[in-house]
């Protein structure tokens, strides 16, 4: 895997990979202690129906109308689930799940409905990407790193993911303390004067820009994976904030690697004639890393649990 | 100048000077209504807190303690009202008060140490990116031997005891360096020992002119640990220093048919009941 083909056709795919996955795992660490990790997953679904309307306006599947689309889909979908928690005085988490199922359904809906054949978009496009198909084929080697001419061609999810991973890294690292203080003593917090309200939906609103930026290039799946998988497994190797952030992203990144290459690889070395869907198989794999650190994480266990076990 | 002005208005030096200690106390809140719902849980209470004292905030279950104290402190949204912080705007005090939330508020399987939670006390000092330095680290470990609890500095929050995550609370409020301290319920479920060392800190705090409050629910220690008492159900019952305040008839307008008379007696309100006999007669 190391050789010429390397840079054309598996270098970009892996570094949207790990881009997406480390984007989508840094705030997964905050929700997942503020138990709205589904949130990640409602985004993800929540998208599909604005991703379809904004290609029934526009008739292209260009990354403005897209974002676009999703991110007015998300909005209502915020709203939608508001109203239902009020109205139908029903807790968060239920309404949440109506919301984006509903959603999600409903752009299932619309997407058979519509002649999308033209175009790579459907069902499974819109749950596990297209990761495999985000060559580089401008690029002959390594060298091509420093070709600006190559570099000019690089699929467009690549920078946009990049550049979504550094605003993720700048919020988280900008609003460490509040973000922290804040998810472990709200009530706290607020008596400091930090904005908890304003926080927790900066909080959200980048998470929602992570998963699109990650749905439109990787699908929903890794996107799901990748907000609860990697900073589940990092809370049982560390019982600090610090640490389980750091060991998220080491998870998030080990998975888009390994992921990746089994997906590529693994089917031909059990003798199985293709390559599986690498989303599918990152995911998988984070999933994995969930169950092995379950069992071996240093700090698995809970302060509920009995002592000595 | 104004002296004059004031004994023109039939108001005395005295009298003015209460009005200007009311104004500039440590916590006013004026006709403050809270609700949950449609039932309002505190309804238009007025408290004035007594700036140097330990004032206890007392009331049966679901009365609305807390709920009064968040809603002062823009925890909780309130309908109406008006709070002031030494004289002037919550928004401008922040940094003179010190909240310790219930136990029970927080998850305690959140991923931090004992050291970085007392950290988080110095929030407003070290702001969203100031480094932390040896200076810093020395201040929390300071808050914690005040609390004797230097030993558990680098441990996980979730290995420690009821009492032992309360003393650490605590700690977390003293490096905020306060003029104000409100606690709410500090002694719920801790063990004896926690709560000597705690009424031993707040004690410490009050010499050194600070201002203590907290919402209690042991009626049995109100007279020992107090100055002062507020006592509510929704509305204020009564307010005032522990033998005017802390009576036979306060608690039972505040509890109601809940609390036996024998137990009132038995509370150390005795002597109250006494006295307040002997007046009405």
């Amino acid at each position: 895997m190391m050789g010429e083909e390397f840079v054309p056709l598996s270098l970009t795919p892996l570094l949207i990979g790990i881009c997406a996955a480390v984007a989508c795992a840094l705030p997964g660490n905050f929700l997942l202690l503020r138990r709205q990790a589904l949130i990640g997953d409602a985004i993800s679904h929540v998208v599909l129906p604005g991703i379809v309307v904004a290609f029934l306006f526009t008739g292209l599947i260009a990354a403005w109308p897209m974002m676009l689309g999703a991110a007015a889909a998300a909005l209502v979908a915020v709203v939608l689930i508001e109203l239902i928690r009020r109205l139908g005085r029903i807790e968060p988490g239920a309404a949440m799940g109506v919301v984006f199922t509903t959603m999600f359904a409903g752009g299932v809906l619309l997407l058979e409905q519509t002649d999308t054949s033209s175009v790579h978009l459907d069902v499974e496009h819109a749950l596990y990407g297209n990761l495999e198909s985000l060559i580089w084929l401008d690029a002959v080697g390594w060298q091509s790193l420093l070709d600006v001419d190559a570099l000019r061609h690089l699929p467009p999810e690549l920078p946009r993911m990049a550049f979504t991973l550094v605003g993720v890294l700048l919020f988280i690292g900008v609003f460490w303390r509040p973000l922290m203080i804040s998810t472990f003593d709200e009530s706290f917090a607020r008596t400091l004067g930090v904005r908890t309200t304003m926080l927790g939906l900066a909080l959200v609103v980048v998470s929602a820009i992570a998963a699109v930026a990650a749905f439109d290039a990787v699908g929903s799946i890794i996107v799901i994976a990748m907000f609860i998988c990697p900073p589940a497994a990092a809370r049982m190797m560390t019982n600090r904030l610090e640490g389980q952030v750091l060991w998220s992203v080491a998870f998030a990144i080990v998975s888009a690697i390994f992921g990746y290459v089994l997906a590529g690889y693994g089917p031909l070395w059990v003798g199985a004639a293709d390559a599986v869907s690498a989303a599918g198989m990152i995911a998988t794999v984070s999933g994995v890393l969930l169950a092995i650190a379950a069992v071996f994480g240093p700090c698995r266990h809970r302060a509920g649990s009995p002592a000595g076990v | 100048m104004t002296v004059v002005l004031a004994r023109e208005n039939g108001i005395s030096p005295e009298q003015e000077a209460d009005a200007a200690r009311i104004a500039n106390a440590p916590l006013t809140i004026r006709g403050l209504t809270v609700s949950y719902g449609d039932k309002p849980a505190v309804f238009s209470v007025d408290m004035t807190v007594e700036a140097g004292k330990m004032t206890a905030i007392v009331g049966p279950n679901g009365a609305g303690k807390s709920t009064m104290l968040k809603a002062a402190l823009g925890i909780v949204p309130a309908l109406s009202g008006r709070v002031n912080v030494f004289g002037a705007a919550l928004e401008t005090q922040r940094g003179r008060i010190a909240y310790v939330p219930q136990r029970a508020s927080v998850d305690w399987d959140f991923p931090t140490r004992v050291i970085d939670v007392v950290m988080m006390g110095l929030y407003r000092e070290l702001g969203l990116l100031k480094r932390i330095t040896g200076a810093h680290r020395a201040a929390a470990r300071t808050c914690l031997e005040r609390v004797g609890m230097a030993d558990f500095a680098t441990r996980q929050i979730g290995q420690l005891s009821g009492g032992q995550q309360q003393r650490v609370f605590l700690a977390r409020a003293l490096a905020q360096g306060a003029d104000l301290y409100v606690l709410d319920e500090p002694f719920a479920g801790v063990d004896a020992a926690t709560e000597k060392a705690i009424i031993s800190v707040l004690k410490q705090l009050r010499e050194e002119g600070k201002t203590v409050v907290v919402v209690h629910h042991d009626l049995a220690t109100v007279a020992d640990y107090f100055d002062n008492v507020f006592l509510i159900n929704t509305r204020k019952i009564a307010e005032g220093p522990v033998q005017t305040a802390f009576t036979a008839e306060t608690l039972q307008a505040a509890y109601g048919g809940r609390l036996a008379t024998a137990q009132v007696d038995q509370l150390g309100a005795a002597a109250a009941l006494h006295t307040s006999q002997v007046g009405a007669t």
